[in-house]
């Protein structure tokens, strides 16, 4: 029998739901996965067994729910309740929030199992899980190398089994372009889709919660769970939530997918291309009618995207100031001085440049050269997809332009990090839901992601192309060898 | 859209409330000089007729919830994170001169 870590969580379900499976049982062996392997991997800012136990005890005293007894770890950014929260930053060191985000109490309501905090880039951001104040997470399939960022360590620990399933958060491609690097499943919905009540606030009009999981399934498993109107987010969307599991029916015939010939550049991999190629074929063969489609400023998506993104951070990360919450330098002469120190001490440099970016492109004679030329070009990036999805129900490209990087490699040199998301920030920017499933391997036996997208909220257009393309493949199925 | 020299990184970085040191100064210049590079990319488009896009929900309007009684944070929950208190209040150091 396979060991209890490795199973997809809706495998864990049935098998808890005739007893055949005790979830304290699946909660220890989760435990001694991560105590033997976390050393390794270094997925977790924070795994606690005592309180991953009384949480489960209160689950079990409850009406079982839809997820009784799955142990899921969430990103350190997602808020829960006097649990250390930080977004890896020294500067939030200390901080307890005083409530749970909305997708934790929905995912408690049913029964889940928080057991721990995930590693990230700080303040989610990067591309490479580096820039975290406790060091970089690694990637489960070459110990040297990134998991790619900023969800790293939930997808890490995915990937590694050392969780079932994990939430991450996604401003620019933080959730696909690690599951791509990883090999697992990550979904950013669309924008509205979940609450973002309790997500610390990076890029508010782009960060959207998602699940990370071992199979589409399970994804789909997940949103039913975490999707829906929230009335303390204003920008969470009153639109029924379906059974997306409906959406698994392992047929495609006569699915319309577009594939942009904007995606197959120069910088991506052939390695990659030939894997995504490869499962454009496999719809074909499935039935669906694949057709060429054009997103003509898919080119500009990455400049729009590090204006818009540091413009709204600069402001979001005003509110860490060494007043209300989390770190303050010692031995200050006067508040602007505390103020200073305190940020200066308690931020990263790349949360330090994209502060200094955000403000310059919102400062005064600056404005209108950046901001608003950004917030237009967003406009026609929009546009395209709106275009495009006339002709097609789904589009297919690569998630990562390359597989997983040396750890250190592309540290210094912002720009080339910024560009391992060229191919996930065109979603954010028109607010429309995208996967990444596992496609393929490098000859160096790196993962490989396909990235579907739809139109805003049709994440069932997704799941049904998602989960034909797994059924009728393997790829998700092969596990690193740890 | 031009180069950021490391004048203007200074000020700005005030504006951010961030003192960096020489050393990060010179790196922050040099760095935010080929991002702002690149990021005028953008110059080949014409938008002169486009609308800009703040948020992807183009028919959110404002949304207001009913002015209804509702518990909401107590003060010793809003001050149990703060760096320093005194009594109900946030401590910071002084703000205003004189004694």
């Amino acid at each position: 029998m396979k060991e209890l870590y490795s199973l997809s969580a809706h495998e864990l379900q049935k098998m808890i739901a005739v007893g055949e499976v005790d979830p304290a049982t699946l909660l220890d062996a989760i435990f001694d996965r991560i105590g033997s392997l976390d050393k390794k991997v270094r997925a977790f800012a924070l795994a606690d067994k005592t309180k991953a136990n009384d949480r489960l005890k209160r689950a079990s005293e409850k009406k079982l729910g839809r997820l009784y007894g799955i142990p899921i770890l969430v990103k350190d950014n997602i808020c829960v309740k006097d649990e250390a929260t930080t977004c890896a930053s020294k500067i939030l060191a200390g901080f307890r929030p005083t409530y749970d985000a909305t997708v934790i109490r929905k995912l408690e309501d049913e029964g889940a199992v928080l057991i721990g905090k995930a590693n990230m880039d700080e303040f989610a951001f990067g591309s490479s899980c580096e820039t975290s104040c406790y060091g970089p997470t690694r990637n489960p399939w070459d110990l040297e190398r990134i998991p790619g960022g900023s969800s790293g360590g939930s997808v890490a620990a995915v990937a590694a089994d050392e969780t079932i399933a994990a939430l991450g958060s996604d401003t620019g491609g933080s959730i696909r372009q690690p599951a791509s690097l990883c090999g697992v499943v990550g979904l950013k919905p669309t924008y509205g889709r979940v609450s973002r009540y309790g997500l610390i606030a990076f890029a508010s009009s782009l960060d959207q919660i998602g699940p990370i999981t071992k199979d589409v399934r399970d994804a789909a498993l997940i949103l039913n769970v975490i999707a829906g109107y929230d009335e303390m987010d204003s920008t969470s969307v009153d639109v029924p939530v379906p059974d997306y599991t409906k959406s698994l029916t392992n047929d495609v015939k006569g699915l319309r997918i577009g594939v942009p010939k904007e995606y197959f550049i120069k910088g991506l991999d052939k390695d990659i291309e030939n894997s995504v190629k490869k499962a454009i074929d496999v719809f074909k063969k499935l039935g669906a009618k694949v057709s060429e489609v054009s997103l003509p400023h898919t080119e500009y998506a990455v400049s729009t995207y590090y204006i818009i993104a540091p413009a709204e951070a600069s402001s979001n990360l005003a509110r860490f100031d060494g007043v209300g919450y989390g770190f303050r330098a010692k031995e200050s002469a006067d508040l602007i001085d505390m103020y200073l120190k305190t940020r200066s001490e308690g931020f990263g440099d790349e949360a330090k440049r994209r502060i200094l970016l955000g403000t310059y492109c919102l400062s005064s004679g600056y404005y209108d050269a950046y901001y608003l030329k950004a917030l237009k070009v967003r406009t026609k990036i929009k546009e395209d997809f709106d275009k495009a999805f006339k002709d097609c129900d789904c589009i297919v490209t690569p998630t990562s332009p390359t597989a997983a990087f040396k750890i250190g490699e592309r540290m210094d040199d912002p720009l080339s990090m910024y560009l391992s998301d060229v191919y996930t920030i065109p979603a954010n920017m028109a607010g429309i839901p995208a996967i990444s499933v596992p496609c393929g391997f490098t000859a160096n036996g790196l993962p490989i992601g396909l990235q579907i997208l739809a139109k805003a909220f049709d994440e069932g257009a997704i799941f049904r192309a998602a989960y034909a393309f797994e059924q009728n493949t393997d790829f998700h199925l092969r596990k690193p060898k740890l | 859209m031009e180069s950021i020299d490391s004048k203007t990184v200074r000020h700005v970085a005030l504006l951010s409330r961030l003192s960096l040191s020489d050393k990060e100064l010179e790196a922050q210049s040099r760095q935010l000089t080929s991002i702002l590079s690149y990021i005028s990319k953008l110059n080949e488009i014409n938008t002169d007729a486009v609308s800009p896009t703040s948020h992807p929900l183009t028919s959110l309007k404002n949304v207001f919830r009913k002015d209804d009684l509702k518990p909401s944070l107590s003060t010793d929950d809003a001050l149990k994170n703060a760096p320093a208190r005194e009594g109900d209040f946030f401590r910071v150091p002084q703000v205003i001169e004189g004694k």
